[in-house]
């Protein structure tokens, strides 16, 4: 296994590189001008040209990828330009709050998703099976920010029972933490869990039509063990898949979730860099993104192994 | 003797819970560095009136008041400003404020390369120490603006010692010499504030703590606010104001803005200034009557906003009531296009993304087709809209600007041959003339008649068509006593208090 793992990190490392230059000329693609953003309202022509001397954004392209690249592997991924912090110090600061989040919400994703997708698929064509589908359609459909306000006005403002906003360090205050990371982990797991449950359902009917599982039933085993011990072991090969990809898509943050909920996530930091065209900013939360989802991908492949002994001989 | 213990103990509780008080205000939008001198943002600003004292401040109906100074006299020539300076402040990090440090101030707004304060400083020539608290700015010429100019990011003083050793970096830990000193920030959260004791006039700031957070969906800032997170939460969303005000356990206050929306006319900036609508301004003046301004206001902002007709809000004193916001015309606009051999302009609009805009666009787009012209509207998110609009490649641009105290602030650089916010290229010798002369006139009443004079030329040639004044409006809990609404926007904590 270790030579599969350490042939997955080095093939992953090309990707990594052609997306850093991908997202580099993607948002040198974007109109507008990062000085002029800089600049504010007045607008000073003795200013702007200044500034875009000192940032170098008057040289080649290629110069400026490569001035960037050279940096970022010394560790360095350069400075914002709206604030001056350094954008390590900034994904730091952000990444936990990200990670938290993404973590939650796939908490709340797989434990709702999962049992219903199972539910779903053992009571086929049944009261359950269609409650189960439509409340995942319901899931998918409905959007983040809107179920974000209704529970804030329902759970905050009338019940008081969690705040309405604010984020505070797991470090610092950590009932606290919970408390404001409950609605929108359940928000946004609640969104995927939809998509889950259907994959659990599709994988499940599939298990479940094959000849072992018509033995299993034929050896007289309970159900609840047909489905658990031998259907949904089976079935639980993609489903690790899928949710590596959903908590990937997470780490880039939820821009209206955190909005909402006022989260200092990466995904507001993301949209406002993106606005001020902070180059360097939006440069350093793509490639850590684009690293963790690599990354992710990989332990699930790892996970596919441990769970299919099949995968191992090949 | 018990009892006395325990009446006194109580006592030291209710005062320790009356002193630790924390306020809690939400803002729509993450401040940008927090250094006057690179600050661009208006949320920032925000930020420094609790943090950077200044040294002059403005009152409500925009009159300047001393800070730290405490009084100044103009030459004759206007081209000498000597302020005295108040005794006994220093700097939350001990050092102490005098002339000097006003004098690297001020060099450091010109010089850095960072700072955007330079247009603002433009007239200052040099700074002279005369004594340890006077000191004395020596103008290139006079300048009737810089007195409005120091109320804000200009006339805030940073520590210089602290300023030297951190340089750029100076925003990530500010030191300054406000009420309340700089303790954390967490980017697009929250910035936390506690109180400087040594301020020169601690006693009338009542909270030890400030946190501003960061909340920019409206909807979510407001129900931070009713759910009893925020205390107070700038720029209510004006279509949110009724339902606020019914809740009695909650205050709307409002003031009219500094600044104005409107919408920006190419006439000479390139290619796409050769549309009739560039051209020819009795296309423009067919526009502007199409409009139904108290209509619009109505309909999208259930009349909380109020129609402009000039650049200047109606609190300023240079506000004239000779040109009041024009009043819906269809047959007038009708026969101007006539009248211009072109009945029925096809124009394109841009407009910065946003709901609000597009609802403006929307009703105006109605109202203007009524009069025979078709808005084509372009929805342009703002870093871009920003670029196209210094390019010239747009018709007419939809776009507001925050406001100054001086009229000069709102006007000068729109409309200057070569100003550096003119976008539309609009170039008049005699509106140049008059402008130039309004910046040496020191006097409120032939300031007026200058300005007065310009009004009837830019209102008629209509490089700009003056839309809507926006509101500031802030909701609070009915608890917060003594907030004075100012029409800056800014939040001064100067006397204000939560009631227990």
């Amino acid at each position: 296994m270790v030579p599969y793992v350490v042939r997955r990190v080095l093939t992953a490392l090309p990707t990594i590189v052609i997306f850093a230059c991908f997202v580099f000329l993607l948002q040198k693609l974007l109109p507008g001008d990062p000085v002029l953003a800089m600049a504010g309202e007045d607008r000073d022509p003795a200013t702007i040209a200044a500034l875009r001397i000192q940032y170098h954004l008057n040289d080649p392209l290629p110069v400026q990828f490569l001035r960037w690249a050279g940096d970022a592997l010394r560790g360095d991924l350069g400075e914002s330009l709206r604030n001056h912090d350094s954008v390590l110090h900034l994904i730091t600061q952000k990444l936990p709050v990200t990670l938290e989040l993404a973590l939650l919400s796939t908490l709340f994703s797989v434990l709702i998703g999962i049992p219903a997708g199972i539910l779903a698929a053992a009571k086929k064509g049944s009261v359950w099976d269609n409650l189960a589908r439509g409340t995942a359609l319901w899931g998918v459909s409905i959007p983040t920010f809107w179920f974000g306000i209704v529970l804030i006005i329902i759970v905050s403002v009338n019940l008081h029972l969690l705040p309405a906003s604010g984020y505070a360090p797991i470090s610092e205050d950590p009932w606290q933490n919970i408390r404001t990371m409950i609605l929108p982990a359940f928000v946004l797991g609640n969104a995927q869990a939809g998509i889950l449950m259907r994959h659990t359902r599709s994988a499940m009917l599939e298990v479940l039509r094959q000849d072992y599982v018509r033995t299993a039933r034929a050896k007289g085993l309970p159900e609840l063990r047909v489905v658990m011990a031998h259907a949904f072991r089976n079935a639980l090969a993609p489903l690790v898949t899928v949710t590596a990809v959903l908590l990937g898509q997470l780490l880039a943050g939820a821009v209206l979730t955190e909005q909402v909920f006022s989260i200092p996530g990466f995904g507001k930091m993301l949209v406002d860099a993106v606005f001020n065209r902070d180059y360097a900013v939006v440069q350093g939360v793509a490639l850590c993104t684009g690293v963790g989802f690599i990354l992710l991908n990989l332990l699930a492949d790892v996970a596919q192994l441990l769970l299919n002994p099949r995968l191992r001989s090949s | 003797m018990k009892t006395g213990f325990l009446f006194a103990g109580a006592l030291m509780l209710a005062t320790t819970a009356a002193s630790a008080q924390t306020l809690r205000i939400g803002l729509l939008d993450d401040p940008d560095l927090l250094d006057p001198a690179p600050g661009k943002s208006f949320v920032g600003r925000i930020v420094f009136q609790s943090l950077c004292d200044k040294l002059v401040d403005i009152s409500p109906d925009l009159k300047i008041l001393p800070r730290l100074a405490v009084s100044w006299e103009t030459t004759e020539d206007g081209k000498v400003i000597t302020f005295k300076l108040r005794d006994g402040v220093t700097y939350q990090d001990g050092e102490k404020f005098d002339a000097a440090s006003v004098k690297y101030n001020i060099e450091r707004d010109k010089t850095m390369p960072e700072s955007i304060r330079k247009s603002d400083l433009a007239s200052v020539d040099s700074v002279d120490v005369i004594d340890p608290l006077t000191v004395r700015f020596n103008l290139k010429k006079p300048d009737s603006t810089l007195l409005a100019a120091l109320t804000d990011r200009a006339g805030m003083m940073v520590a210089p010692e602290a300023a030297k050793q951190a340089g750029a970096k100076f925003g990530l830990n500010p030191v300054c010499s406000g009420p309340y000193k700089f303790v954390e920030r967490v980017q697009q959260d929250h910035i936390t504030l506690a109180r400087n004791p040594n301020y020169w006039n601690a006693k009338a700031f009542s909270f030890d703590k400030i946190v501003f957070r960061t909340i920019p969906d409206s909807t979510a800032r407001l129900e931070s606010l009713r759910s009893g997170d925020l205390d107070i939460a700038e720029r209510i969303e004006p279509t949110d104001v009724k339902e606020l005000e019914a809740q009695k356990e909650f205050k709307v206050v409002g003031v009219t803005t500094l600044g104005y929306q409107g919408l920006t006319v190419n006439v000479a900036n390139g290619p796409a200034s050769k549309a009739p609508i560039g051209q020819d301004k009795r296309i423009r003046q067919a526009l502007s009557l199409a409009i139904d301004r108290q209509g619009v206001m109505d309909a999208v902002f259930d009349g909380q906003f109020s129609p402009a007709g000039q650049p200047v809000p109606p609190v300023s004193p240079y506000y004239s009531d000779k040109f009041p916001p024009p009043t819906r015309d269809l047959e007038k606009a009708k026969a101007l296009l006539k009248a211009a051999g072109v009945e029925h302009p096809v124009i394109n609009v841009r407009y910065t993304t946003s709901s609000r805009a597009q609802k403006v666009m929307e009703v105006v787009q109605a109202m203007a087709a009524e009069a025979g012209i078709e808005i084509k509207l372009i929805s342009t998110e703002f870093a871009t809209q920003m670029k196209v609009q210094t390019d010239g490649d747009y018709e007419i641009s939809f776009i507001g600007w925050s406001g100054r105290p001086d009229p000069d602030g709102n006007i000068y650089s729109f409309y200057v041959c070569g100003g550096g916010l003119n976008d539309s290229h609009y170039c008049n010798k005699d509106v140049d003339a008059i402008l130039n002369d309004a910046r040496l006139t020191t006097e409120v009443a032939a300031r007026k008649a200058l300005y007065e004079k310009f009004d009837a030329i830019a209102l008629d040639e209509l490089p700009i068509i003056y839309f809507y004044f926006e509101k500031w409006i802030w909701g609070s809990t009915a608890k917060l006593q003594g907030f004075v609404p100012n029409p800056d926007g800014m939040i001064r904590l100067e006397g204000v208090k939560l009631a227990q």
